[in-house]
């Protein structure tokens, strides 16, 4: 039995010999560099794209099918009411600078990120926290001021991870998490390497070293994927590229669903635009497919609404704001511009804002409607268009899961103000019955899409161009993540 | 010598009447997007091919060169129009301070590397194709400024200038009468170089993003359109360039032509 054993041994030394010696470092490019690396105080998409699953984890966490599940906390408690909500922490969890992971990092990272001068990007996902108290050193109890179906949810985004108090005040130059990489260098402009942390309280990762390379120039992308510098490019800005990988053995492409819902947004607030009979011309002088088609080379699906169709309550609005240039010259007749108006349409750097603004600048033009385009880059775009709210009309993405909210907020740039969309939204979140959510999400959708608040165009896809020989990928973009955790090369 | 002067002056025509038939006829319209029929290469339909919208580039190429030849006329325009009077009023008052002041301002400008200033004055006063005149125009006034100056200097030593001085003329005059017409030459070739700047600088911003703003066509816009497509529609990239490869290969050519034609130090050892 003993020498049996010992062969055993022997054996599984040797593989793992071998596993080392297959390729285990990974270079990722990604077209946008986080401005710093504190997930939870920044709106940056790509400071979770980089540390979300991979050095920071939340309570619970996002698979790769959006589903939520147990992070940190491995169960939890639910009171009768529903106010109550009791963490049960993993135990033996410890931050990459070796402090403790425990129910004080949770209270102070909850607390610090609902206080009144919190900086989180999402202060939404913590407002109905009433407090948060240490139990023990492994449970904690969070009471809510009312029940919240979507608190668990909430918890799972880049923007409710747990982090330490002990390493907060360097966490934008020098994040500590608990996840199964550890932070190990930024070289601004250029990269940030993760390297595999070896006391991890779950399976390991796979991968020793991550790198994460930006390169915000889609022509540099092509080159760098096809010359192999890059091992994979999650979301690569070149759509037209893609047939090429397609045909390229040495590549995989992976086309994933996300959860951005690219609309024309459309100022409520701003003469012509606040008459809804104008903003049902617009839409009906759009015609989609030829967006998705010319701007995207095809990737991408129709919305009618501000909603994900992969998502269970997603309802089918398209027929409601179907192609009809006819209907949108009468529409415009019937508001008293017969003969067409004057609009800006600002857009941001991203290909399907360029391109798709260029094809429904032309498409608006068919009915009479003039644009004037300026192209803005992201800083400039925030500054006057989200905060600014000076425009007419902009195309943007909308990236986070589930945001149908931001029609409730009337100073939300695209300025929507509806008291019957803010009372069903106040439903919604006071409701934990799945079947009256389904509901009250459906009317939802109906009354953005009935009182055509933007031009609902697609939901857009992500491709990822990877290397043939690499597994465990995230195909979908269900939150703004790059799980490497489970990414492995195959040889 | 001659040959140098044809080409230049043919190639730089062509593009001319290019830009001028376009006011009334292209081979297709250019105003709408038509995804069905994009990237299609050169060929019966599309003579030069079609865009990623489906466009045609022939009339795309047609239209943009309104745009190049009209914000290099205006900015050489404004080179001539602000940067001679002022070098014309600079000699007249030779070492006086306008001289002084003028001159430095110059050479101020002409310290800064003019296309850096160029995406400074988009960047701050917005993108679009009167800004992009302007900050081309801004560098065209001390070229002219300088030379204006200079071949005017020269000029005032002359006899006829001094019998004009004689027979009361004041500076303003004698400049606009005598020394003008007399520089007119130079201002001329000078003027077809910088015009020829002026549409690589209209396409270098247009590139960036900081020139003409869609749905205006723009030489230099198509080029960075055409940057990720290059691989499966090798066109789209092709002919905008070499619109501008020609189109400033014939202005300088002209330029030089012109020059050999109308200097008069040059006539002189000719003959």
């Amino acid at each position: 039995m003993k020498p049996f054993r010992m062969a055993m041994l022997a054996g599984v030394m040797t593989m793992a010999a071998m596993a080392a010696h297959a390729k285990s470092s990974l270079v990722v490019g990604l077209q946008l560099e986080p401005p710093h690396l504190d997930p939870t105080s920044a709106a940056a998409g790509a400071i979770d794209q980089v540390l979300y699953a991979n050095v920071f984890e939340g309570l619970t966490r996002f698979g790769a099918d959006g589903s939520v599940g147990p992070g940190l906390a491995e169960s939890w408690d639910i009171s009768e009411d529903g106010l109550i909500y009791t963490f049960h922490l993993r135990a033996g969890v410890s931050f990459h600078d070796g402090t403790t992971f425990d129910a004080r990092d949770v209270k102070f990272s909850l607390d610090r990120a609902r206080d009144e001068n919190s900086q989180n990007a999402q202060k939404a996902l913590f407002s109905g926290i009433e407090s948060v108290e240490v139990v023990d050193d492994l449970t904690v109890r969070v009471t809510l001021s009312a029940p919240d179906g979507g608190f668990l949810f909430n918890m799972a985004w880049g923007d409710a991870v747990i982090v330490a108090s002990e390493s907060i005040t360097e966490i934008k130059q020098k994040p500590v998490g608990t996840g199964a990489f550890r932070f190990e260098d930024w070289v601004q402009g250029d990269r940030i390497t993760l390297v595999r942390n070896p006391d991890y309280w779950g399976t390991p990762a796979q991968l020793e070293e991550a790198t994460f390379k930006f390169i915000s120039d889609p022509t540099a992308a092509f080159a760098a994927v096809m010359a192999e510098d890059v091992d994979a490019f999650p979301g690569f800005p070149a759509p037209e590229n893609l047939p090429q990988f397609e045909a390229d053995p040495r590549f995989q492409v992976l086309v994933g669903s996300t959860e951005g819902e690219t609309v024309l947004a459309m100022n409520n607030k701003l003469k012509p635009l606040d008459d809804v009979r104008v903003r049902k011309a617009i839409v009906h002088a759009i015609d989609r497919q030829a967006i998705i088609d010319g701007a995207m080379f095809g990737l991408g699906t129709p919305i009618g609404t501000h909603f994900a169709p992969h998502h269970p309550d997603y309802v089918d609005l398209l027929d409601q704001s179907a192609y009809d240039p006819e209907l949108s010259k009468k529409l415009l007749a019937e508001a008293g511009y017969a003969d067409g108006f004057t609009t800006t349409l600002k857009l941001p750097p991203p290909s399907y804002a360029r391109r798709g603004g260029e094809i429904i600048a032309a498409q608006l033009r068919a009915v009479g409607i003039e644009t004037e385009i300026t192209n803005l880059e992201w800083a400039q775009w925030l500054e006057e268009v989200f905060r600014g709210r000076d425009f007419g009309l902009t195309i943007v993405s909308h990236t986070e899961p589930l945001d149908i909210g931001i029609y409730a907020r009337p100073d939300y740039y695209f300025q929507y103000d509806s008291a019957e969309f803010q009372e069903m939204y106040a439903a919604l979140t006071g409701e934990t019955d799945p079947a009256k959510r389904s509901d009250l999400l459906a009317s939802m959708q109906r009354r953005i899409a009935e009182d055509y608040v933007n031009g609902y165009l697609f939901q857009l896809a992500t491709p990822t161009v990877a290397n043939a020989k690499l597994r465990g990928l995230w195909i979908d973009m269900p939150t703004q993540a790059i799980d490497l955790t489970g990414v492995y090369w195959t040889e | 010598m001659k040959a140098g002067l044809i080409l230049g002056a043919g190639l730089a025509g062509v593009f001319v009447a290019a830009a001028l038939v376009s006011f009334a006829w292209v081979p297709h319209d250019i105003g709408g997007v038509d995804i069905a029929a994009r990237l299609r290469p050169p060929g019966a339909g599309h003579l030069l091919g079609t865009d990623h919208f489906g466009r045609d580039i022939l009339s795309m190429i047609m239209v943009g060169a309104r745009t190049s030849i009209a914000v290099a006329l205006v900015a050489v325009g404004i080179g001539i129009g602000v940067g001679v009077p002022l070098g014309l009023w600079a000699a007249a008052r030779r070492g006086s301070w306008a001289d002084e002041v003028i001159s430095r301002a110059g050479d101020l400008i002409f310290a800064f590397p003019s296309l850096l200033i160029a995406v400074m004055i988009t960047a701050v006063f917005g993108p679009s194709a009167v800004n992009a005149i302007i900050a081309i125009g801004i560098f065209n006034i001390p070229v002219f400024a300088r030379l204006a100056r200079g071949a005017a200097m020269s000029l005032w030593t002359r006899d006829y200038v001094l019998a004009a001085r004689v027979a009361g003329k004041g500076g303003f005059r004698i400049s606009a009468e005598h020394i003008l017409p007399n520089i007119a030459n130079l201002l001329i070739v000078q003027g077809t170089i910088q015009f020829s700047l002026g549409i690589l600088a209209e396409a270098g911003l247009s590139y960036v993003g900081l020139g003409a703003q869609p749905p205006v066509p723009s030489w230099g816009r198509m080029l960075a359109d055409s940057q990720t497509m290059i691989a499966i529609a090798p066109h789209m990239a092709l002919f905008p360039g070499l619109a501008i490869l020609l189109t400033v290969l014939g202005l300088n050519l002209l330029g030089d032509g012109l020059r050999d034609l109308l200097d008069p130090r040059l006539r002189r050892r000719r003959t």
